[in-house]
C-alpha cells in the first residue's frame, strides 16, 4: 500500500486496491460467522423447510407418500377439534401477551425512571425467578392455585371466601396466570431498554411547554417506548402459542392447547404430516395475529398524536 | 401522575416482585415440610426428602446426563457464539442482517416447532436419538443467548489496543491470545454459565430429542405424575434453583468486572 502511494500513478492503483481490501473484510466476516451460520442452516432452516414439505405429504402407517396434497391442511383447518384448539391457543396467547405487557410496563417504567443507582440490582432481582426450572414454576402454580392450595387457604384464612374455590385450577385462567408469570422478564427487559433510550430532556420540554405529567407521559414517553412494547408483545405472543407444558399441568380439560395436539401427532398418534401441517398453520396464523397487533398499535399511536 | 409515581409505583413494584418470587419461594418451603402434601400450615420440618435424593439411582443417572449435556452445550454454543459475535462486531459483510436474524430466530420461535423440526430431520437422516441429539438442540437455543452476552462484551473494548499489538509485531493469533482474549474473558465466562443454566433447565427440546435417555427435567416430568413423589421433586428443584442462582451470580459478577464503577 505505502509503496503504491509513492508511485506517480498512485490514485488508480489505490482505487484498484480498495476493492480487494473491502472484499477481504467481507470475506473475513463471512468466514468467521460461517460455522454458526452453517449450524443454524442445517439444524434450523433446513428442518423447517422439511416440516413444510412434510405438511404436503401423507403417511400410510410407516411409509411416507410424497405426492402433493392439501388434505392435512383441510383437516387442520376444518376438523372442529383442531380449529377449536387453534382458536383457544390464539386467544390464550393474545390475552397472555397483552396482560404480560400491561403488568410489565409500570415495573420497567419504575426501574428506568426511579431505579436510581440500583437499576442493575433491580434487573438482576427480576431475572432470577426466570432462571429456575420452568417445569417447577408451573408445578408451583399448581400448588398455589389448587383446591387445598396456598391461595385458597389464604383467602379462607382472611375470611374472603367460605369454601375453597375450584375456579382457580384446571382451566384457561390458570394457564393465563402461569404463562403471564413465566414470560414476565421477556416483557420487562425490552420495555426497559426502550424507556432507557427516551431522551429525558424531551419530557422536561413537554412539561416546560405546559403539558401535565399525564399528557407528557401519553404524548412523549409512551410513544417513544413503543418499539419496546411491540417487541415485548411479539416475544411473548409467538412462543406462548406453542407451549404444551403449562396446559398439560394446570390447564385441565379446558386449557388444552394446539401444541398438545402437535405433540400427540409426533408421539402416540404418529401422524407426522398432520403434525407438520398443524405446526405450519399455527406459525402462519400466530404471525398474522402478531402483525395485526403491531399495525393496530402503530395506528393507535398515529391517531393519538 | 407524579404523586402516582411516587406513592403507588414502589408499592406496585413490591407486589410485582412478590408475584414473581411466590412460586420460587414455595419450592424450598414445601421441600422441608414433613407432610408430603404441599399445604399450609406446615406439619413439621424435615430433611428426609433431601436425604432420599442420593438413594435414587434414576435421579443420579439423570443428573450425570444433565451435567454432560450442559457442559457440552455450553462449550459448543459459546464457541459458535464467539465466531458470530466477533464477526458482527468486527467486520461489515453482505447479508449480515438476514444471517443474524436466522441465528437469533430460536429466541422468538415456539420451542415445540424447533423441537419437532429437528426431530423430523434427525429421524429422516436415520440418526438415533441420544444425549448427543439433545446437545445439538440445546446448542441451537443457547447460541442466541451466548451471542447477546458476547456481543456486549466485544463491543466494550478498544480496538486500537489490538491495532497497537499488531503494529508492534504480534501475529494475528498472538494478538488474539494476549490482547483480545483477556479483555473478553469475562463475557466468555458469562456465556458459558448462562448456556449451561439454560441447558440444565431446558425441557421441551430434551423431551423430544432424548429418546430413551433422561435429563433432570425429563426425570422431573416423569415424577410429576405421582403425588407421593412431589416432595422429592421439590427438594431436587430447590437444589437446582440454588445451583442456577449461584451460577448466574458468578456470571453477573464476571460481567460486572468488565464495567467497573459505572
Amino acid at each position: 500500500m505505502t509503496v503504491a502511494a509513492e508511485v506517480p500513478s498512485a490514485s488508480a492503483s489505490v482505487r484498484s486496491n480498495a476493492r480487494p481490501l473491502l472484499q477481504s473484510e467481507a470475506a473475513r466476516g463471512l468466514a468467521l460467522i460461517s460455522p454458526t451460520l452453517a449450524y443454524a442452516l442445517v439444524l434450523l432452516l433446513v428442518p423447517i423447510i422439511v416440516v413444510i414439505a412434510y405438511s404436503f405429504w401423507t403417511q400410510n402407517y410407516l411409509t411416507i407418500d410424497r405426492s402433493f396434497t392439501l388434505e392435512n391442511y383441510r383437516v387442520a383447518l376444518t376438523e372442529p377439534i383442531y380449529r377449536d384448539l387453534l382458536m383457544r391457543s390464539l386467544g390464550i396467547s393474545l390475552v397472555v401477551s397483552v396482560a404480560t405487557v400491561l403488568f410489565a410496563y409500570p415495573i420497567a417504567y419504575y426501574i428506568s425512571f426511579h431505579g436510581g443507582r440500583h437499576k442493575n440490582l433491580w434487573l438482576f432481582l427480576i431475572t432470577i425467578p426466570f432462571w429456575s426450572s420452568y417445569l417447577l414454576r408451573v408445578m408451583s402454580w399448581k400448588v398455589i392455585l389448587g383446591y387445598n392450595g396456598v391461595l385458597n387457604s389464604g383467602l379462607m384464612g382472611l375470611g374472603i371466601i367460605d369454601e375453597p374455590s375450584t375456579a382457580l385450577l384446571y382451566n384457561s385462567t390458570a394457564v393465563v396466570i402461569t404463562l403471564t408469570h413465566a414470560w414476565a422478564v421477556f416483557a420487562i427487559l425490552p420495555i426497559y431498554v426502550s424507556l432507557e433510550k427516551v431522551d429525558r430532556t424531551l419530557i422536561e420540554a413537554a412539561k416546560d411547554l405546559g403539558d401535565g405529567p399525564v399528557r407528557s407521559f401519553l404524548r412523549v414517553t409512551l410513544p417513544l417506548s413503543m418499539p419496546g412494547v411491540i417487541s415485548a408483545l411479539l416475544i411473548v405472543m409467538i412462543p406462548t402459542v406453542g407451549d404444551f407444558v403449562t396446559p398439560r399441568l394446570v390447564g385441565g380439560k379446558d386449557g388444552v392447547m394446539i401444541a398438545n395436539a402437535i405433540q400427540a401427532q409426533f408421539g402416540k398418534a404418529a401422524n407426522w404430516p398432520l403434525g407438520a401441517a398443524l405446526s405450519v398453520t399455527t406459525m402462519v396464523v400466530v404471525t398474522a395475529m402478531a402483525a395485526a397487533c403491531v399495525l393496530l398499535l402503530r395506528g393507535a399511536m398515529r391517531l393519538g398524536r | 401522575m407524579k404523586a402516582l409515581a411516587r406513592k403507588w409505583l414502589p408499592a406496585y413494584a413490591g407486589l410485582y416482585v412478590i408475584f414473581l418470587y411466590l412460586p420460587i419461594l414455595l419450592l424450598p418451603i414445601f421441600s422441608v415440610n414433613a407432610s408430603p402434601i404441599p399445604q399450609f400450615p406446615l406439619t413439621g420440618i424435615t430433611t428426609k426428602w433431601y436425604r432420599d435424593l442420593p438413594k435414587t439411582p434414576a435421579l443420579i443417572d439423570a443428573a450425570w446426563n444433565s451435567l454432560i449435556v450442559g457442559v457440552a452445550a455450553a462449550v459448543l454454543s459459546t464457541v459458535l457464539g464467539i465466531c458470530a459475535a466477533r464477526a458482527v462486531t468486527r467486520y461489515r459483510f453482505p447479508g449480515r442482517r438476514p444471517i443474524q436474524g436466522l441465528i437469533m430466530a430460536p429466541l422468538v420461535l415456539p420451542e415445540i416447532i424447533i423441537a419437532i423440526s429437528m426431530l423430523l430431520i434427525l429421524l429422516s437422516l436415520g440418526l438415533s436419538l441420544s444425549l448427543f441429539t439433545v446437545v445439538l438442540g440445546h446448542v441451537l437455543i443457547c447460541i442466541p443467548y451466548s451471542i447477546t452476552v458476547l456481543v456486549s462484551g466485544f463491543e466494550g473494548f478498544d480496538r486500537s489496543l489490538e491495532e497497537a499489538s499488531a503494529d508492534l509485531g504480534e501475529t494475528a493469533f498472538g494478538t488474539f491470545r494476549r490482547v483480545t482474549l483477556p479483555m473478553v474473558a469475562p463475557a466468555i465466562i458469562s456465556s458459558l454459565l448462562v448456556s449451561f443454566t439454560i441447558s440444565l433447565d431446558e425441557f421441551i427440546m430434551a423431551f423430544f430429542l432424548a429418546g430413551t435417555e433422561t435429563t433432570l427435567p425429563i426425570y422431573i416430568w416423569g415424577q410429576l405424575r405421582f403425588a407421593a413423589k412431589l416432595p422429592g421433586v421439590l427438594a431436587l428443584g430447590t437444589l437446582m434453583l440454588a445451583a442456577s442462582i449461584l451460577m448466574l451470580t458468578f456470571a453477573e459478577a464476571a460481567s460486572a468486572r468488565r464495567t467497573p464503577h459505572r
